[in-house]
């Protein structure tokens, strides 16, 4: 009987994870090692900004012990959505963190590296072409919003890390993959059934956090076979229960059933969840529709400018009483004095206490606490524009006379000094479109490299 | 009568990508399940009162026996992380489900 484990440390590198967990997971002799690091969630800043979500300390502190396991026993490790975004840029980031800690424990290692990154003129002929298909409730972008993506990935499946690992690497440093493929890749080219290889990577793909406790800081156990899996945490202090599993697949899905990825889709309206102790949990019944022609999803996004950000409270109830009167000369006094640039500066107020959380969609509309928080978001085509508009807005609201007012010394508690933040380019995310392709490889190119 | 509150373990929100928030309920026995789904209390039409927006911006609602949940999908006001945008992670616009009163079947 064919019998794949699947290693997954954590929900995302860079997280941190027992060592104990790690040594329970590798005394299994799991074929693979497989490690998300990415997401959109996190913003749009990440792929714009080429920045990550977790530092570079820790992303080095959570690989070494990895890349031992690697060295040591012969693991292959397959990494995914590198450095945050998979953007080029933060495969290369991560590369050269892999290729530093090679170098301090003095091994060798044969690394591929498989880029995502897709064109800006590339995705403005797909669109001309009308190749582009909106994913759920994207708004279709307009010629000019097209025109105006600065950064792109496409979103690999699991052919790229199989390509690499016909080729004998040790690491694969992975660009914007579908999560769920890392733990999938090698099963599925060894001939495991890709439904089931998917279903586990997508629950694997998130650490322990299926199990209960769930937790993104520990890991998971995968094993499949030829018409099940198993999942089992690593820390004994976990359990994974039919109930935490088949919520799992719930989880950032906008249906819980159908899991469309690369080149197919994950229907699993018809898996069977069951206990086989009380620590692991066996499922069956997954299956995987593919696509009639390769498609997968390509993530952009746009520059806006530049933002700078104030943070306030106030205490006074006239005050907050007299809050729109506030607003609306703020904008006019703005509009005023800045007339030569005030048309392409945006100012967004969220107040907390009223409804900075919700917004539009809050609710109460009577507000009950004595105080609210404020923060004024301003955003200009360039970070100097956006500092003063700022800080002349905060002069406005510290002294306006709103209607009966009686604190005449001032209007704002400002937390910090200096009361501007300047927050650097801002960006949107403007595609999240499928594609149709030719060949799964056709955007996913692999650079190998050794240290 | 019990709200949403009283009766699940498990109420949240969360990004389904950029473009769409995603609230979860979950419960622990079958028989409250039952009640919820049989109240016929969670529609589109319900569900958009709620959160005060148009029906159409309810994306789907979605019953899995299998985790005994509920989904309900919405499309975001503004996608995560642009500008004036207040919920990156979408982790905290499930509130207007918790005090959800469930008819009694």
């Amino acid at each position: 009987m064919n019998e794949w484990r699947i290693l997954s440390p954590q929900g995302m590198l860079g997280y941190g994870y027992p060592a104990s967990s790690l040594q329970a997971g590798l005394k299994r002799d799991p074929h693979v090692i497989a490690v998300d690091a990415g997401s959109t969630d996190g913003g749009p800043h990440r792929l714009g900004k080429g920045v990550g979500g977790v530092s570079r300390h820790a992303t080095k502190q959570d690989l070494r012990p990895l890349l031992r396991a690697v060295k040591e026993r012969g693991i292959p490790l397959l990494i995914g959505s590198a450095g945050g975004s998979g953007a080029g840029v933060r495969v290369e980031w991560t590369w050269e963190i892999v290729r530093e800690i090679a170098q301090e424990e003095g091994f060798s290692l044969r690394v591929a590296l498989l880029m995502a990154d897709v064109a800006p003129d590339w995705i403005y002929r797909q669109w001309q072409q009308r190749r582009l298909t909106p994913l759920g409730s994207v708004p279709d972008p307009t010629e000019a919003e097209i025109k105006a993506i600065d950064v792109a990935v496409a979103q690999m499946g699991m052919e790229p890390f199989q390509q690499a690992l016909a080729a004998s690497v040790e690491v694969v440093i992975g660009g914007r993959a579908y999560d769920p493929v890392m733990a999938a890749a090698l099963p599925v080219a060894e001939g495991a059934d890709p439904a089931l290889a998917l279903h586990l990577g997508k629950i694997l793909e998130c650490g322990a956090l299926a199990a209960v406790p769930g937790s993104a800081k520990d890991g998971m156990l995968g094993l499949i076979y030829e018409d099940h899996f198993i999942v089992e945490p690593l820390a004994p202090e976990r359990a994974a229960t039919p109930t935490s599993v088949a919520a799992h697949t719930f989880y950032e899905k906008s249906c819980p059933t159908l899991l469309p990825g690369p080149g197919g889709t994950l229907d699993v309206s018809a898996c069977r969840y069951a206990a086989v102790d009380e620590r692991r949990v066996r499922v069956d019944g997954s299956r995987y529709r593919a696509d009639p022609c390769y498609t997968v999803k390509v993530e952009g996004v746009s520059a806006l400018g530049f933002r700078t950000v104030l943070v306030f409270g106030m205490r006074d109830p006239v005050l907050l009483s007299q809050w729109d009167w506030m607003e609306r000369h703020v904008r006019r006094e703005v509009a005023a004095y800045f007339n030569d640039v005030a048309s392409e500066c945006r100012l967004f107020f969220t107040l907390y206490g009223r409804d900075g959380v919700m917004g539009s969609l809050e609710p109460v509309t009577t507000p009950q606490g004595h105080e609210w928080g404020g923060v004024l978001e301003v955003v200009a085509p360039d970070q100097e524009t956006a500092d003063a508009v700022a800080a002349f807005a905060r002069a406005v609201m510290m002294h306006a006379h709103y209607p009966g007012r009686r604190s005449t010394s001032g209007n704002l508690a400002l937390p910090f000094a200096p009361p501007e933040l300047s927050g650097g380019a801002v960006f949107a995310f403007t595609l999240y479109h499928t594609v149709e392709l030719d060949d799964p490889m056709d955007l996913f190119p692999i650079h190998f490299r050794e240290v | 009568m019990a709200t949403l509150s009283q009766m699940a373990t498990v109420i949240r929100s969360k990004n389904a990508g950029p473009f769409e928030l995603t609230l979860d309920v979950f419960f622990d026995n079958e028989a409250t399940y039952r009640q919820v789904i049989r109240s016929g209390m969670i529609t589109p039409a319900t569900v958009s009162a709620r959160y005060g927006i148009a029906a159409s911006q309810v994306v789907g609602i979605h019953f899995f026996e299998a985790a005994r949940g509920i989904k309900i999908t919405l499309k975001r006001p503004a996608p995560s992380g642009s500008p004036g945008e207040r919920d990156t992670y979408g982790a905290q616009q499930h509130a207007p489900l918790l005090d959800w009163e469930v008819p009694k079947v």
